[in-house]
């Protein structure tokens, strides 16, 4: 090597370890400090099945099939849903009802079946960006288990009562398709004041 | 249901110093609250089965935080996140691999139908190859979930078990592609002088 290059190098002096150092006591009072900090701090355990988590309005839980006024089911099978669907996990039967029926007095279409095989849904929520007449809503439901395959499939009834089980809580979705983003962007959270709809908008009633 | 202790015959004052119980109990109240999770995380599952390990949420309120990286120490397989038609044969492995009794969890909608990926690569459900306890749907589940699954399935061990373990040989068998190539099998069986069987698929259970 010659000197020129010798010169471009710059070496690291080694720290120069003292007495305070050398006897590693400072290091230990300040890792048991540490230690004692997070002794004598509050518990960050969640006790789970006693302590429910405080989950914000507009997660995206379990499907619920909203009903109208007359309770019939709100859904007028247009598919669009389904055809949003990126995991394809609605199906949907259309079906006519009877012209002479007083309960579906007004309505064309409604679903004969109505299907959510809530294993393979992602809970994006783009069956209720797309539902044109706020039907399907995500609700706070977040603890669902199964035992099997079968149980998992949720047919009409069993979204209908999950409607009933869900609606007037103080977890009600609150999703519509008032404005830009909607008025769950709007309102805070903390104190979940939730407004009143526009009229010719959103939630049922 | 009266106690045995105090039918006559029984020295009085004996009931309050024996306790009487089922083996059937024992071992289930022994299952049940020391399962050993082995996660076989291949995705975003994986990160929220991590969360729920950890001092947040604390799975091992009960009992089942201590993870183990080998099948052979475990008794709870908790498939989280997708698995491709090429892991599968590990993942198979892995199941033959841990000991009996043993549990199934499907955590996430990838592992339990495919969720998004409807393709000829990923296996749409891990049931059709494990027999699947407990299903969880979302993407990905919440910890609370998870931890609601445990609590199911403590209670399913709970409710069903028994000391000699009857109800595992009433378990479907793992329907999907041969465990080894046939060839294989012949060869273990010639090298070690074996007769072995392979398994066959009962459809009554």
């Amino acid at each position: 090597m010659t000197d020129k290059k010798r010169k471009t190098i710059k070496w690291a002096e080694e720290p120069k370890i003292g007495f305070a150092e050398a006897i590693y006591l400072p290091a230990i009072v300040e890792g048991l400090k540490t230690t004692l900090r997070h002794a004598f701090e509050p518990r960050k355990t969640k006790q789970y099945p006693e302590e429910k988590p405080d989950l914000p309005l507009n997660y995206r839980g379990l499907h619920r099939l909203n009903r109208d006024d007359e309770g019939r089911v709100k859904c007028v099978a247009c598919y669009l849903c389904q055809t949003a669907c990126p995991a394809n996990c609605i199906t949907i039967v259309a079906a006519q009802p009877p012209s002479d029926d007083p309960h579906w007095a007004g309505r064309d279409k409604f679903p004969a079946s109505f299907e959510i095989d809530e294993l393979r849904c992602i809970y994006c929520g783009m069956c209720e960006e797309a539902c044109p007449v706020d039907a399907i809503e995500l609700t706070s439901i977040y603890d669902l288990t199964g035992m099997s395959r079968d149980e998992m499939i949720f047919d009409k009834e069993k979204l209908l009562s999950v409607f009933d089980k869900t609606v007037g809580g103080d977890k009600d979705p609150i999703r519509t398709h008032h404005g830009a983003l909607g008025p769950a962007s709007e309102i805070d959270l903390r104190t979940a004041q939730v407004a009143p709809p526009p009229p010719g908008h959103g939630r049922p009633g | 249901m009266a106690s045995p202790m105090n039918s006559p015959g029984v020295p009085s004052g004996l009931g309050e110093n024996v306790l009487l119980t089922k083996l059937d109990d024992v071992a289930n109240w022994a299952r049940a609250n020391s399962l050993w999770p082995m996660p076989f995380a291949t995705a975003c599952c994986g990160i929220e089965l991590m969360a729920t390990a950890s001092s947040r949420f604390d799975l091992s309120r009960f009992g089942a935080e201590v993870m183990r990286f080998t099948p052979r120490q475990c008794d709870l397989m908790i498939v989280a996140g997708r698995v491709v038609m090429k892991m599968l044969p590990v993942l198979q492995r892995i199941w033959l691999q841990m000991p009996e009794p043993k549990w199934c969890i499907s955590m996430g909608a990838c592992a339990c139908s495919g969720g998004v990926f409807d393709t000829y690569a990923v296996v749409q459900g891990v049931d059709r190859f494990l027999p699947v306890d407990i299903y969880v749907p979302g993407c990905p589940p919440r910890p609370e979930q998870l931890i609601q699954a445990v609590l199911d399935l403590q209670s399913r061990i709970k409710s069903g078990g028994t000391f000699t373990g009857k109800e595992f040989s009433l378990r479907i068998l793992p329907e999907g592609p041969p465990r080894f190539e046939p060839d294989e099998i012949q060869r273990f069986q010639d090298r070690n002088e074996l007769d072995l069987k392979r398994p066959t698929y009962t459809p009554e259970h």
